[in-house]
């Protein structure tokens, strides 16, 4: 048996005994990140599938909360940082290695098209609207006309916008919980998972209900075979990784993983809209709850477990 | 050139005096460190064997804290060594959560900061603060390129590890 005892001499605020850069704004952006980037799909998707008389919620409704979203992201980002006076230097250069420097690009372009998007539907979706400057107008017109190039734009946006909020965290291989390629594509799931329970909220007829009924059955059953793979791949990996799994399974965050992000945030949304889909009557409200509530809570446990996984010590 | 740093274990007794020069030096701020010392005891008692070490930035050649930086705020500078220039940086903690060694911190004026090697006073001909202050002369600076140096020559003629090579960072800081 080996011992290894440790008497730091280190003081370091923040990083020692655990490291907590990245507060809750992160956890926040990543979640309202992956939701908008999950609403913009689906619109993009179904306004090119040429569905958007067919589904009107998911094209003109649901992605109003797009750019709110992006927006809350946005500011949970700005305020997170230590040196906000320098925050321009994000944009006077463009690093790929850098899946923060990318994903800044990405909103940096998502953001207005979210806020025209939606500015184009708002006198469709609101009849009462009435623009008093001819600005407004004439942006309005121009946004109906581009509306094509726009949905061209958004699908390979939301995708990057959805991946990122993974990336971000697995391209750090220092934290071994978060250094694992599954994250990317996990987060992505998960945020169209939020996105297909907000459009489920706002679907006004029961053609769109039915179809984001089997949508969110898809993409919840997808991941939970991604967390699941996720899990056995930190059982495959080296021990650092799993020391860094213990944190889930068994250490102090796992009440909060299995309890809130598996069973409340994907099971039993699952088994409800299961029901659902078989025609039993369940308040629409209770699934779409839970999805949310199980979302941003899966990237406030990815985020605050993985800083305290570590090489050293 | 490749700057590099060795530390001689056998030799090191934990004063912490490379601590508190680093700190006068480079005006860290009370409460944080660029350097410092850690104790390893490992074995089982009653053997046990006790390894003492003074810690910084490694100056990886490989170092993920430049790759994330989104700014370029971090980045290489003469000899290698990872420097953060101070008003590109953003504070977005990217470099800190790469760090595998826990070795930047957020100072209080709100930049990212860390371990030059000096290179203010390596520029004129001098050593780091922390090399040049060591009772024990422990610690070993120089250019890994110069097959002459000390540091070469030490890494040719002894056994030598450093710290979570399985982090794929190639750091430049050896024990």
């Amino acid at each position: 048996m080996k011992e290894e005892l440790f008497i730091s001499g280190r003081n370091i605020p923040n990083i020692d005994p655990i490291l907590h850069v990245w507060h809750w704004p992160i956890s926040v952006d990543l979640f309202f990140g992956g939701l908008a980037a999950g609403l913009l799909f689906f619109a993009a998707l179904f306004y090119l599938l040429g569905k958007e008389k067919e589904y009107p919620s998911v094209v003109k409704l649901a992605p109003f909360v797009a750019p709110i979203g992006i927006t809350i992201a946005l500011i949970c980002l700005f305020y997170d940082l230590t040196h906000k006076i320098y925050f321009w230097r994000l944009y006077m250069t463009f690093r790929l290695e850098s899946p923060m420097s990318f994903g800044s690009w990405v909103l940096m372009f998502i953001t207005p098209i979210s806020f025209l998007w939606v500015f184009s539907y708002a006198r469709e979706v609101f009849p009462k609207l009435n623009y008093k400057y001819e600005i407004l107008i004439t942006i309005e017109k121009f946004a109906i006309v581009n509306r094509r190039i726009m949905a061209i734009l958004l699908l390979p946006l939301s995708v990057s916008l959805g991946i990122y909020t993974g990336i971000l965290l697995s391209a750090f291989n220092a934290r071994p919980l978060w250094n694992n390629a599954i994250l990317g594509p996990l987060f992505l799931t998960s945020g169209l998972t939020t996105a297909a329970a907000v459009i489920i909220y706002f679907a006004k007829t029961a053609v769109e209900r039915k179809l984001f009924n089997v949508i969110l059955l898809g993409l919840i059953f997808l991941q939970i075979a991604l967390i699941s793979h996720m899990i056995l791949g930190y059982y495959s990996g080296s021990e650092i990784q799993l020391e860094a799994v213990q944190l889930l399974m068994g250490g102090s965050f796992t009440f909060m993983f299995i309890g809130f992000v598996i069973v409340l945030g994907l099971i039993i949304p699952f088994i409800l809209e299961l029901f659902t889909y078989q025609g039993y009557k369940i308040p629409v409200i209770i699934p779409v709850l839970l999805i949310l509530l199980g979302g941003i809570i899966f990237r406030f446990v990815m985020v605050d477990a993985g800083q305290i996984s570590r090489y050293l010590y | 050139m490749r700057l590099a740093m060795v530390i001689d274990t056998k030799k090191c007794v934990g004063c912490s005096d490379c601590v508190v020069a680093c700190q006068t030096e480079n005006d860290v701020p009370i409460g944080y460190c660029r350097d410092w010392i850690t104790e390893t005891v490992n074995g089982t008692y009653p053997n046990l064997t006790l390894e003492l070490r003074s810690e910084r930035c490694n100056h990886c050649d490989n170092s993920p804290c430049v790759r994330c930086c989104p700014t370029g705020a971090s980045h290489y500078g003469a000899g290698g060594a990872v420097i953060v220039t101070k008003n590109e940086c953003i504070g977005c903690g990217a470099c800190i959560e790469s760090c595998p060694y826990d070795a930047r911190y957020q100072h209080p004026d709100g930049y990212i900061d860390k371990c030059t090697f000096c290179h203010h006073r390596v520029s004129n001909g001098l050593l780091p603060a922390c090399v040049s202050v060591c009772p024990t002369k422990c610690m070993y600076f120089g250019d890994l390129d110069n097959s002459h140096s000390e540091v070469s020559q030490l890494l040719r003629n002894r056994k030598y590890k450093t710290l979570a090579p399985e982090a794929g960072t190639k750091p430049q800081v050896t024990t």
